[in-house]
């Protein structure tokens, strides 16, 4: 599986969501990609390892994971499309360098296989424990963008829509999988067949004399230019300007906090993904993501052949929240069920969007056993 | 002196720069400006890479493609701008704690691919950014402000530290002789593979003061008064090496470069 070349197979093949995402990655133009080897996201890093040679691309596995972090940001300032994959522990280390492409605005994709943590925890096991990680991880105020797929075919999509929105939007983009998805084995058609151009956004009309690498008062931010290209700016972690020098001038650093984060807001209608099943007559909605949703959509037709009126909202997009979808959705169900795997992080956020005005019943596993159908459906003849 | 036109160097909207008066920092980015000078680089082809310090902030003054890191990252961020644009000539300049405290690891494993950089560790034998705070340079019974009493810990030799772990070409030199310093960089430069320059600069501030060197001329004359060739040193007994500064071209090898052996097996894979 890991030799095989990306357009030679459209489907069906079987793979694991791991192999998707590498799979993926290569449609997008990945052409440089640093890791670390780490449970349960490895076979990315070894797929990759075959794949991207042949393709003339660079792979290289780095002496740690901050270095296979600190590294895709350097290979995106020159101009490559740049991946590194990775798991809780490892994900924990990459949050500094995480920040830093935040603030310098440096296109990347992250993959974080999510294991049982906290800590070492259970490596070989699910969980979707990181979700809140992903949100806060690095310091101070920042802007993330977050993917979660339920199933293999949908890391695919989701992949190239990383590339995609990473470009875009000049931030880093993480895939939050689930080590269930991850290494289940399932059939796949790729959906995207012979070439698929992921936007690159590089190239600039202006003169060096005239181009801003930065610039807070627009919709998208501005190409970023690769080093090399006769366009001399600099970039670094401080607080900047738009020319990227360091700047300590207070309203200049509040500026370009609230830019950071206007464009996510802003441009929410590219980012935010979500999916409603069934919620057109459904007064109980299960919300769920990653492969919980599967048990979940298990559960809601168990639950509609006992005539019990189920919907399901599950998010794709899990950063930014989608508040307004949920609260819209949510208007004249009784009870919303949310189930995750792990003690209720997005459940917060989900109480958030409907402001008290539906309850919001738990159901959370964590251990490491997946969500079963039959589980789901206990909760949902309690409610 | 050759004469060198600086001011095409040097970002005139950004300096002056925040290094204190009588730091060394100072000739170490005037050195390295002429060794550019001499490799006769395009200035679109250089990329400057810092962490974080005193010597992090050396990127913003220059005309080059210029990245300031995190702290201690810098040859991390180097080898993916390396790998991803092979045709750039990719210079970092980092310190003792930034280098081989925080990002030791990343400093022995670009030695040891023998990865085509440049790494200019400007070692000033303190953390002079925080303060002066005892460093892994820091010699033993010096003060520090985490070291009061002086220091307990025994002090990095880093050109050993990169010989062990593969480098291709290393060097010592100091800012009081700033002639063989500028030489050093440019064979640097040239050298096909890893290779690495220390540079002894001197931190009046937050070393001097504290250890009996309280004016920037004290330093420098320290700094003269330690240093011995590398020719001169051979014939010495190594007990008589203690507190000197070995200054010279250290180690010069010719390993297979990384890129280049990376290169071959792409080539081999897209021929087959
Ligand atoms: S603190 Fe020391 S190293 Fe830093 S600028 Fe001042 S003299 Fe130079």
């Amino acid at each position: 599986m890991a030799s095989m070349d990306t357009d030679a197979h459209v489907g069906p093949v079987l793979m694991t969501g791991n192999e998707a995402v590498a799979h993926a990655a290569m449609k997008a133009g990945l052409g440089f990609f640093a890791g670390y080897p780490i449970t349960p996201s490895t076979e990315i890093a070894e797929t990759l390892s075959a794949m991207l040679p042949r393709a003339g691309g660079v792979f290289i596995q780095m002496e740690d994971e901050i270095a296979a972090m600190s590294a895709i940001i350097g290979g995106s300032l020159a101009g490559a499309k740049t991946l590194t994959a990775t798991s809780g522990p490892g994900f924990s280390l990459k949050q500094e360098a995480i920040g830093y492409a935040c603030l310098t605005e440096v296109p990347c994709v992250i993959v974080n296989v999510m294991r049982g943590g906290p800590s070492t925890g259970l490596p070989t096991l699910p969980a979707q424990g990181d979700v809140m990680q992903a949100r806060w991880g690095t310091h101070g105020d920042h802007p993330v963008v977050a993917y979660c797929p339920e199933r293999v075919e949908e890391a695919y999509l989701l992949t190239l829509k990383c590339f995609e929105v990473a470009e875009r939007l000049r931030t880093p983009v993480m895939l939050l999988m689930d080590e269930i998805v991850g290494h289940v084995t399932e059939r796949v058609i790729f959906p995207v067949k012979g070439a698929f151009e992921v936007t690159s956004n590089r190239e600039t009309t202006l003169s060096p004399e005239d181009y801003r690498p930065y610039g807070y008062d627009q919709q998208l931010p501005p190409p970023l230019v690769p080093f090399g290209k006769g366009y001399r700016y600099h970039v670094s972690g401080l607080m900047h300007d738009e020319t990227g020098f360091p700047s300590s001038d207070t309203a200049n650093g509040d500026r370009e906090l609230r830019w950071l984060m206007s464009k996510v807001e802003n441009n929410r209608e590219m980012v935010i993904d979500v999916e409603l099943v069934n919620m057109e007559d459904a007064d109980i909605m299960l919300f769920a993501y990653g492969a919980s949703a599967r048990s979940a959509k298990g559960a809601m037709r168990l639950a509609r052949e006992e005539g019990l009126k189920v919907g399901l909202f599950r998010p794709r997009s899990i950063w930014p929240f989608a508040y307004d979808e949920l609260k819209a959705a949510a208007q004249g169900v009784k009870a919303i069920i949310s189930i995750e795997m792990n003690l209720g992080q997005l459940t917060n956020e989900v109480k958030l969007a409907v402001e008290g005005q539906v309850p919001v019943v738990p159901f959370f596993k964590v251990g490491g056993e997946p969500v079963l159908p039959a589980e789901i459906l206990e909760t949902i003849r309690g409610v | 002196m050759r004469a060198v036109d600086y001011d095409k160097y040097l970002r005139a909207a950004h300096v002056p720069h925040i290094w204190c008066p009588g730091c060394g920092h100072g000739i170490a980015l005037k050195t390295m400006v002429r060794a550019v000078d001499t490799m006769g680089w395009e200035k679109n082809d250089v990329c400057m890479v810092s962490g974080i310090g005193c010597s992090g902030r050396a990127p913003g003054y220059v005309d080059f493609n210029s990245l300031h890191t995190t702290h201690g990252r810098a040859i991390a961020f180097a080898s993916g701008i390396k790998l991803a644009n092979n045709n750039l000539n990719v210079v970092v300049v980092t310190g003792d704690g930034d280098g081989v405290a925080i990002g030791g690891n990343h400093l022995i494993h670009a030695a040891r691919r023998n990865l085509d950089i440049t790494v200019l560790l400007w070692n000033n034998t303190i953390y002079g950014m925080t303060g002066g705070q005892v460093s892994p340079t820091t010699p033993l019974g010096c003060k520090a402000t985490t070291a009061p009493f002086g220091n307990y810990e025994h002090s990095f030799n880093i050109a050993e530290l990169v010989a062990a772990a593969g480098g291709n070409f290393i060097a010592r030199g100091t800012v009081h002789n700033p002639i063989q310093l500028e030489k050093l960089m440019v064979q640097a430069f040239s050298k096909r593979g890893f290779s690495f320059v220390e540079v002894m600069s001197p931190c009046p501030t937050a070393f001097g003061r504290r250890n009996k060197l309280k004016s920037a001329p004290a330093m420098m004359q320290d700094l003269k008064d330690r240093s011995i060739p590398i020719a001169k040193a051979l014939k010495m007994e190594p007990d008589d090496l203690d507190g000197k500064i070995v200054t010279g071209v250290l180690l010069d090898r010719d390993k297979q470069e990384y890129t280049d052996i990376y290169r071959n097996l792409v080539a081999n894979l897209r021929g087959a």
